[in-house]
């Protein structure tokens, strides 16, 4: 049990150095670097940029060197919450993001409880009533949830309830709390603002687990000890809920490695849309602006909630299922 | 005829169908299971349409890509009718032009129906000069109506170019990025799959890291920084292959998976061992006696993947990131419905995401259809 957590926290660590690499990547991927852009923008407004100067910025920002001297420059930086600087903003990273990361993860994390929710719930009734109507109907949404991509239902939705209810479902916050600090109304106002977003986020995933769940449960409700257990007098539900859901989860649990991923991928190009005060927005923006300190931040950022999601799976997994924690 | 010859009879005719059973190749047996999937076919059928309509689409299409019709701006989409005021029904379909006017309320052109101007469509009409394939030049079009009549059965955008036409040109792009895609996606997933699962050790661990890494990542945002990257004044052809390469980079992981499972099953299998005691190089082996063995799986795979391919290229293209324009895809064509008031005005540019959505439903079906047509237990 403990090796099995150690060998999956190594993992996770060997997943991040990884990251870091990819990050630094995107970050030194556009043509020129963080300074000629520097430059050609003071010269834009006007200001003269002599050669002694450019040589010892460059020397300041380490740019002289060579590149893996560059990215463990940077990568110590991390560390010690130098992400670099945002161009567009003239600040550093980490106080541009600050507020968005922590919104960022109620979004995903709200969508990540409605999935399991919604798509246990439905799985079962859909198993159990194999071929009723019910079936059928939550099998024909899933195959166009499936197939409806993230941005087009965001529109879809924000059209729907503006022509339908007159009202603008864009952003997590109404006006008077959007610049607010933090207070117990705008946690309020964001609970009220919370539920078009998540369930956008949440329904392409939901149709993937549907299936998963039911096959599974499919499988399980067919075997013998179901059938030996209602004989010996066991209620149908107390039958269903004691053994076979409780077998289904566990695939389920394990497929968080995929569906987390999903979700904060397909959450960022939601936001967009919903123009959100995540991550996904300032992403997009950033990237237009070839600022790329930001946005390599920003992908770092996003694949961290993976990969530690993941890691918390993992270990979940060897909550729910003893063959895991009994045997190594 | 006595009951025993009738008898014998039957029993003959049992062991043919019994016989052609086991006489049927593996694919004779799984095209009759995937014939009895219905939803499969229907799948199969309206993707054929339309990969051969994109392939044609110059001549499916009634407009030149790029033709602008000033004068009709966001036009909404004409009805096909087959009946006429004077003549009753009709087998030709027509559609009614449209008189506009200036609102006084809201300043903006109302179109309305004007059942006096009568554009009866014909059939390899004389339209728009348009290069075929970048081949040879021809003005007729499948469908069309005479000049100076229009006929825009799914309305215009904001420049007056017909959406129609315009979907099947995007369908050339949006199509075939996720079949380009697959095949690179193919290739590497194969032979890092392949050598994963049949040499182990070492190159084993390694590449396993990678595909796990590449599967935990939130694709469309690496997919975002990576297209972000593009320079802006790229020619358009390598515009589309670095998206479509960028795409499979990342997806070739999922392939990878599925190729180095299989192996790993099959390396353990006696006819391999025996095809190596016997002498055979690995890579006969895996090319002749193991990639048989899974090749409909990975099918299966290859034709689930496509979907995901085609959604990212939409995604990045909506987002201006992927596809640019003059090249349109379906991504690009949903660009113009990116504002909530754009589409409460004109709907019909959202006619793009339905296509895109039948597209992908036909997929799911397709892939489900032989999935369950390639699982002999099933």
């Amino acid at each position: 049990m403990i090796a099995y957590s150690l060998q999956r926290f190594l993992y996770m660590i060997l997943l991040l150095l990884l990251l870091s690499v990819t990050t630094f990547v995107i970050i030194q991927l556009p043509p020129g670097d963080y300074l000629t852009m520097y430059i050609t923008r003071l010269e834009a407004s006007g200001e003269k940029v002599d050669q002694s100067e450019i040589e010892s910025l460059k020397r300041q920002y380490g740019l002289d060197r060579p590149m893996y001297v560059q990215f463990l420059r940077w990568f110590a930086g991390i560390f010690q919450g130098r992400f670099g600087t945002s161009l567009q903003w003239n600040r550093p990273v980490i106080e541009i993001i600050g507020d968005r990361m922590a919104l960022t993860l109620v979004v995903n994390l709200a969508s990540l409880v409605l999935v399991y929710v919604l798509s246990i719930a439905v799985g079962v009734y859909s198993a159990t009533r194999q071929y009723s109507v019910g079936d059928y109907a939550a099998t024909a949404v899933g195959f166009v949830g499936l197939a409806t991509p993230p941005f087009l239902l965001a529109l879809l939705v924000m059209v729907f309830f503006h022509t339908q209810f007159d009202m603008s479902v864009g952003g997590l916050f109404s006006k008077e709390y959007a610049h607010e600090p933090w207070s117990w109304g705008r946690v309020v106002d964001m609970i009220k603002h919370l539920p078009v977003p998540v369930i956008v986020i949440a329904i392409g995933s939901t149709a993937g687990l549907i299936r998963v769940m039911r096959g599974v449960l499919l499988d399980e409700l067919g075997k013998q000890y179901v059938i030996t257990a209602r004989t010996k007098g066991l209620t149908r539900r107390r039958v269903l809920f004691k053994y076979p859901v409780r077998v289904a989860i566990n695939p389920m649990v394990s497929t968080i490695g995929w569906v987390l991923p999903g979700l904060v991928s397909g959450g960022a190009i939601v936001a967009i849309v919903l123009s959100l005060p995540t991550v996904g927005p300032l992403l997009y923006r950033a990237l237009l602006s070839e600022d790329m300190y930001l946005a390599g931040t920003l992908v770092m950022f996003l694949g961290i909630l993976t990969i530690v999601g993941t890691f918390i799976s993992d270990l979940l997994l060897m909550v729910v299922d003893p063959r895991i924690r009994l045997d190594r | 005829m006595t009951a025993s010859t009738v008898a014998q009879a039957a029993s003959r005719r049992e062991t043919t169908a019994q016989e052609r059973f086991f006489m049927a190749s593996q694919a004779q047996l799984m095209w009759r299971k995937f014939v009895r999937h219905r939803l499969a076919i229907v799948g199969g059928c309206i993707l054929l349409v339309m990969y051969v309509s994109a392939m044609v689409c110059e001549f499916i299409a009634p407009y030149d890509l790029h033709r602008r019709n000033s004068d009709y701006i966001y036009a909404p989409p004409q009805l096909l009718r087959f009946m006429h005021p004077e003549n009753g029904f009709t087998l030709r379909p027509f559609v009614y032009g449209y008189t506009q006017e200036r609102n006084p309320e809201t300043f903006a052109l109302d179109f309305t129906v004007d059942r006096e101007q009568v554009f009866p469509l014909r059939f390899l009409n004389r339209g728009d000069e348009v290069k075929f394939w970048g081949l040879f030049t021809t003005d007729r079009h499948l469908l069309g109506v005479e000049e100076p009549g229009y006929v825009f059965l799914l309305g215009t955008d904001k420049l007056g170019r017909d959406i129609f036409s315009r979907i099947f040109y995007g369908a050339r792009i949006s199509l075939t990025i996720g079949l380009v895609g697959v095949a690179i996606s193919f290739v590497l997933g194969c032979l890092f799959g392949g050598i994963s699962g049949y040499f182990g050790g070492v190159s084993d661990t390694i590449i396993q890291r990678l595909v796990e890494f590449l599967l935990v990542i939130p694709t469309i945002p690496l997919w975002m920084a990576l297209a972000a990257a593009i320079p802006r004044e790229m020619p358009q052809l390598q515009v589309y292959f670095l998206v479509t390469i960028i795409i499979s980079l990342v997806a070739w992981s999922g392939l990878a998976r599925v190729v180095r499972g299989k192996i790993i099953s099959l390396r353990e299998e006696d006819y391999v061992l025996a095809a190596r005691i016997a002498g055979e190089t690995d890579m006969k082996i895996i090319r002749t006696h193991m990639l048989p063995g899974f090749m409909s799986y990975l099918i299966v795979n290859m034709t689930l993947a496509i979907p995901g391919m085609v959604l990212a290229e939409t995604a990045l293209s909506f987002l201006n990131l992927g596809i640019r324009p003059p090249l349109v895809s379906w991504g690009t064509l949903l660009t113009e419905a990116q504002q909530v008031q754009v589409v409460i005005s004109y709907p019909w540019l959202l006619y793009p995401g339905l296509v895109l959505v039948i597209t992908l439903v036909a997929f799911n079906f397709l892939g489900d259809g032989l999935r369950d047509a390639a699982d002999p237990y099933k």
